[in-house]
């Protein structure tokens, strides 16, 4: 059974991009057959961050309008076969897609892959609602502040109406993805505790993402932050995150980078 | 939705036109029910008596006429189907007296209110089992009910009810109003907050009181 799962925020820059690439990554890790899907036409950035930016050929405005077959627009992955992209066009907006033709490439991505991760784009407007209509599951990605939660809760309220399966009078599968958490700031009240931001969105919790220069490093090279730094805090954390969608209990921490001089120090030489 | 088709005189050259559109697109009006405008046709022209007919040749479905005085009464031999205005048949007839089911006094909602909601219920009281997210709205007739945090905005006695009031177990609300009068968050009691509260109005003053 394959499963079509929508990253999505409301609020831009909390790291819905960055999740993508991490989880579906990761995913194909562990041995399933991931595609990501960009849904953010206009913006396109996922290619960037998986490295693939040289290679988009045909996007999903392409198959969506039928000038190119799926198969076509698929972009496997260079270190790992499990992991496919489909990027988003970046010369047209969010009008080009329509509800038919994104139904249609969901269907086909279903039948090929066990996992369809959607990258939705910011905001509350077609793109988003066209990149979470289809989903099974969701993965609300919210910084620790207060902004970002309010924008995650207004989502929430749309995953719960604006959906196939909330026409079809089914409950949407929510999950909250934590990302550039500073337990220091947290403790010190500079920004909110976990427990905040659960208690407000009252959804389950996928995972804690802490906040590293690693994930703008891994960017700027163009590989999700699990392959290029694999035993960092942030990937650890994806990595958790990935084995809770995939059924498995495992205990809610959050990962931290051992920081001491010699570390510092380590890196400088390294870099 | 039916398309409404406005003749004008003289009528000839109209129809003359409409053939023309029709010609180029033939199906435009298969299967669609169209309604008649006849106020630009004076009612002494002869033609409106093969108004009808000419319609019917062009298979166009006539489904009813508009744009008639109330007291026009069209000739049996002209054929017209019933005469409507505004998109309703016009002539008088008795609403038929039903029982009414009786009306629900309260809405119940037993899950959150997210940001972006609006809650509203005019006619009585409004309960929440669960929370009312920062930017939602709960909007009630009568008094309001949260059993979780108020973070947005309550609105009570909406209809002017002085006697409405407002429960929650954690005040944090952006707002609050009984009966038009309000407090915004920067107004309400600093040591009531995150506490639970009842809100009710006093002559024309908010007063906020613990609930325990």
């Amino acid at each position: 059974m394959s499963k079509v799962l929508v990253v999505t925020s409301g609020k831009g820059g909390v790291g819905k991009t960055t999740s993508t690439a991490s989880l579906g990554a990761a995913l194909a890790a562990a041995g399933q057959k991931v595609v990501v899907v960009d849904f953010d036409v206009g913006l396109r950035n996922l290619d960037l961050v998986m490295g693939a930016e040289r290679r988009v050929v045909y996007d999903l405005i392409n198959v969506v309008n039928g000038d190119a077959k799926l198969a076509q627009a698929l972009i496997r992955d260079k270190r790992n076969d499990n992991l496919s992209l489909l990027a988003a066009s970046q010369t047209r907006d969010k009008d080009a897609l329509n509800l038919e033709g994104v139904t249609k490439v969901i269907e086909q991505l279903r039948e090929k892959f066990d996992w369809v991760l959607c990258d939705s784009p910011a905001g509350i407007e077609k793109g988003a609602l066209l990149a979470m209509y289809h989903a099974d599951l969701a993965v609300v990605v919210t910084n620790p502040e207060v902004s970002s939660v309010r924008d995650s809760d207004r989502i929430i309220g749309m995953l719960d109406s604006k959906t196939a399966k909330a026409e079809r009078g089914e409950k949407m599968e929510k999950v909250l993805l934590l990302t550039r958490y500073d337990q220091a700031r947290a403790a010190r009240g500079e920004m909110l505790k976990v427990e905040d931001v659960l208690e407000i969105l009252s959804i389950p919790l996928l995972g804690i993402v802490p906040e590293s220069q690693e994930v703008l490093r891994a960017s700027n090279l163009g590989a999700p932050v699990v392959m290029s730094s694999p035993n960092c805090a942030p990937s650890r954390a994806y990595a958790d995150a990935v084995r809770r969608l995939q059924g498995e209990t495992v205990p809610m921490n959050i990962p931290v980078d051992r920081t001491g001089l010699f570390a510092k120090f380590l890196n400088w030489r390294v870099s | 939705m039916a398309l409404a088709l406005v003749p004008q005189p003289p009528l000839d050259s109209w129809f003359a036109e409409l053939d023309q559109q029709m010609a180029r697109a033939p199906n435009f009006f298969a299967g669609r029910p169209v309604v008649v405008d006849v106020t630009f046709l004076p009612r002494n022209d002869p033609d409106l008596a093969r108004l009808a007919g000419e319609f019917a040749g062009r298979n166009i479905r006539i489904l009813g006429i508009e744009g008639t005085e109330p007291n026009f009464t069209p000739p049996a031999a002209w054929g017209w189907p019933p005469l409507l205005s505004g998109g309703r048949p016009v002539g008088t007839s008795e609403v038929p007296e039903e029982k009414a089911a009786p009306e629900p006094h309260s809405l119940l909602r037993d899950e959150n209110v997210r940001s972006g909601q609006s809650v509203s219920f005019p006619k009585g009281d409004v309960t929440i089992i669960g929370s009312v997210a920062s930017g939602a709205e709960v909007i009630a007739g009568g008094s309001i009910h949260i059993y979780g945090a108020l973070r947005g905005r309550a609105i009570a006695g909406v209809m002017g009810d002085a006697k409405a009031r407002i429960f929650c177990r954690k005040l944090e609300a952006e707002l609050i109003a009984v009966d038009g009068l309000y407090k915004t968050a920067d107004d309400l009691p600093q040591n009531l907050r995150g506490k639970p509260v009842k809100i009710s109005l006093d002559g024309d003053k908010i007063v906020i009181e613990p609930l325990d």
